[in-house]
C-alpha cells in the first residue's frame, strides 16, 4: 500500500487519514479534476457548435443570453431541468432509463486516458488506444438499447440503422489507429505523443490521418453520415421517446464525442503538444494541445455544415467496399515499406527514438507510397463515378424511349 | 504510478462516469413537474397509434454487417501487439502478421464476391 501512496495521499496519511480511505479520497479527487475538464468543456462546445453552424448557415446564432449569448447553454440547462420528463408505459423502464447514462459515461471515460500535457494526465495506460477503441463502443450499446427500450417503431429501427453504421465503420478507424500504434511501438497515448518529436503522424501516414478522420465523423453520427438523426425519415432516430434532462444526456454525449474525437486526432497524428515552447511551460503545452484539436473540431463542424446526407446503402458501400479495403492496405504498405527500409538501414530502427534528420528519408518515401495511393484511388473513383452516371444515363435513356413508344 | 493503482483510477473513474449524466437528471426529477395521463405517456404520443409488436422481424441486412464486423473486431484486436511489437520483431513474426492480414482481406473479398456487402 505505501508505494502505491504518494502525493495527495501521502498527505492525507500523515495528517492522520486511514490508509485505505486516503487512498480512494486521492483517487477520487484525480477523477474529478480530469472529468471536469470534458465537463465543462461540453459547457462551451453546444455554444460553438451553435455559434458555427450559425454562421456557416448565414445567421447569427445565440446572443441573447450574456455576452454573445455565452449563457444559452446555461439558460437551456435550466429550461430542460425543469421540463416533465415522460417515460411511455410501453418502455422498459430500466433500460430507458440506463441508455442516456451509459452514453454519456462512455465518452467521459475516454478522458480517463488523455494525457492533456507531457505530466498531467490521469493514468497513462500501456493499452490507452485500445481502451479508447472498447470504451468508445459502448456509445453504440447505449444507443442500441435506447431504441430498443422506447418499445417504438422509428426509435427501434433508427437504432438499427445507427447500430450498423457505427460498428461498420469501426473498422477502418481501428486499422487508420493501428498505423499510429505501429510507428510509436505502443499503445499509450502519451508514448505515441513523445514519439512525435521527430515527424508529425500525419506526415508519415497523411492517409491513416484521412481514414480516421472520416470514420470518426461516422461513429459521431455526423453529416455525410448523419443517419442517427434523419429527422425526413425517422421523425428523430433512437433518441425520439426521450425528453428532459434524459434527451439533452444524449445531445451532450455526441457534442463531447466530436470534441473527444478532435483531442484524440490532435494526440495521434499532429504531435498533442508539440509546438514553439511547449517545454517551457505545461500551460503552453496545453493551450498547443487545446488548439490543434479546437481547429480538427472545427474542420468537422465545417464539413456537417456543408455536406448533404448519403442513403444507408451509399454510406455501406462506401465503407466496406471502399475504407475497409483502403485502411488494411494502409497499413500492409507503411509496415512494408518500413520493414525493408530497416532491413536496408535506410530507416531507424527505433522509430519513436528517432530525430527529424535520422526520419527525412523514411519520410520521403512513405510520402510518395501514400501519394501513389491516393492519385490511384482518386483514379478508381473517378472511373466508377463515370460508370455510374453513364448506367443512370442508359437507364434514362431507356425509359424515355419507352416512354415514346 | 504503477499498474494497479493506474487500473484502481480506472475503476473510480469508470464508477463516477456514470454518476455524471445522472446528477443533473435526479436534479430535474426533484424540479420537474409530474403530470402523467394515459395518452401522454401512450408509445409515440401526438403521432400515429401503432400497430402490432414493436419488437418486429428486422432487414437480415442488419445482422449479416453484424457478422461481417464481428470477425473483424475480434481479429483486429490480435492486430494491435503486432503493431507495438513492429519495431524488435523477427522476420518470422512480420510474415505471420502479414499472412494474418491476409486471411482477414481474403474474408472480406469472400464477403463481397456473395454479394453479403450489398444493401438489399
Amino acid at each position: 500500500m505505501d508505494e502505491l501512496c504518494t502525493g495527495l495521499c501521502q498527505l492525507l496519511v500523515e495528517s492522520g487519514a486511514d490508509a485505505g480511505l486516503a487512498h480512494f479520497l486521492s483517487l477520487l479527487v484525480g477523477v474529478l479534476l480530469v472529468s471536469g475538464i470534458p465537463l465543462v468543456t461540453v459547457i462551451v462546445l453546444i455554444w460553438v457548435e451553435r455559434k458555427v453552424a450559425a454562421r456557416i448557415q448565414d445567421r447569427i446564432g445565440p446572443n441573447r443570453v450574456g455576452p454573445v449569448g455565452l449563457l444559452q447553454t446555461i439558460a437551456d440547462m435550466i429550461k430542460l431541468l425543469s421540463k416533465e420528463d415522460i417515460t411511455p408505459t410501453a418502455a422498459d423502464r430500466v433500460l430507458y432509463n440506463a441508455a442516456p447514462l451509459v452514453s454519456f459515461a462512455s465518452v467521459v471515460l475516454i478522458w480517463a486516458v488523455i494525457p492533456f500535457t507531457p505530466f498531467h494526465f490521469g493514468v497513462d495506460l500501456e493499452i490507452g488506444a485500445l481502451f479508447f477503441v472498447a470504451v468508445a463502443s459502448f456509445g453504440t450499446l447505449a444507443i442500441m438499447v435506447a431504441g430498443w427500450a422506447s418499445n417504438n417503431k422509428y426509435a427501434l429501427l433508427g437504432a438499427f440503422r445507427v447500430v450498423s453504421l457505427l460498428v461498420s465503420y469501426e473498422v477502418p478507424l481501428v486499422f487508420a489507429l493501428l498505423a499510429p500504434v505501429l510507428l510509436a511501438g505502443s499503445m499509450s497515448l502519451l508514448d505515441i505523443v513523445n514519439a512525435q518529436t521527430g515527424m508529425w503522424f500525419v506526415v508519415l501516414s497523411p492517409l491513416a490521418f484521412v481514414i480516421f478522420y472520416v470514420s470518426s465523423q461516422a461513429e459521431t453520427g455526423r453529416a455525410p453520415f448523419d443517419l442517427i438523426e434523419a429527422e425526413s425519415e425517422l421523425v428523430a432516430g433512437f433518441n425520439i421517446e426521450y425528453s428532459g434532462m434524459k434527451f439533452g444526456m444524449f445531445f451532450a454525449a455526441e457534442f463531447l464525442h466530436v470534441f473527444t474525437n478532435g483531442i484524440l486526432m490532435a494526440l495521434l497524428f499532429f504531435g498533442g503538444w508539440m509546438g514553439p515552447l511547449y517545454y517551457e511551460s505545461p500551460l503552453i503545452a496545453f493551450a498547443w494541445l487545446g488548439a490543434k484539436g479546437g481547429l480538427i473540431y472545427f474542420t468537422t463542424l465545417w464539413l456537417r455544415n456543408t455536406v448533404p446526407r448519403l442513403r444507408i446503402d451509399q454510406i455501406m458501400a462506401f465503407n466496406w467496399k471502399f475504407l475497409v479495403p483502403l485502411s488494411i492496405a494502409n497499413l500492409v504498405f507503411i509496415s512494408l515499406a518500413l520493414k525493408v527500409m530497416q532491413e536496408l538501414g535506410v530507416s531507424p530502427r527505433n522509430l519513436a527514438e528517432a530525430g527529424f534528420v535520422e526520419l527525412l528519408p523514411t519520410t520521403v518515401v512513405l510520402l510518395v507510397i501514400n501519394g501513389a495511393m491516393t492519385v490511384y484511388l482518386l483514379g478508381l473513383l473517378r472511373k466508377r463515378g463515370q460508370e455510374a452516371r453513364r448506367e443512370s444515363m442508359a437507364a434514362r435513356a431507356a425509359l424515355a424511349q419507352a416512354v415514346a413508344d | 504510478m504503477n499498474v494497479l493503482n493506474e487500473w484502481a483510477f480506472i475503476g473510480v473513474f469508470a464508477v463516477m462516469a456514470p454518476v455524471f449524466p445522472a446528477l443533473p437528471i435526479v436534479i430535474a426529477w426533484l424540479f420537474r413537474p409530474r403530470k402523467p395521463n394515459v395518452l401522454k405517456s401512450s408509445t409515440y404520443e401526438c403521432g400515429v397509434e401503432t400497430i402490432g409488436d414493436t419488437w418486429v422481424q428486422f432487414r437480415v441486412q442488419y445482422y449479416i454487417y453484424g457478422l461481417i464486423f464481428l470477425v473483424f473486431d475480434v481479429e483486429m484486436v490480435f492486430l494491435f501487439p503486432w503493431a507495438v511489437a513492429y519495431n524488435e520483431m523477427s522476420l518470422f513474426g512480420f510474415v505471420a502478421g502479414f499472412l494474418f492480414i491476409f486471411l482477414l482481406t481474403d474474408a472480406l473479398f469472400y464477403a463481397w464476391k456473395k454479394n453479403a456487402l450489398d444493401w438489399k
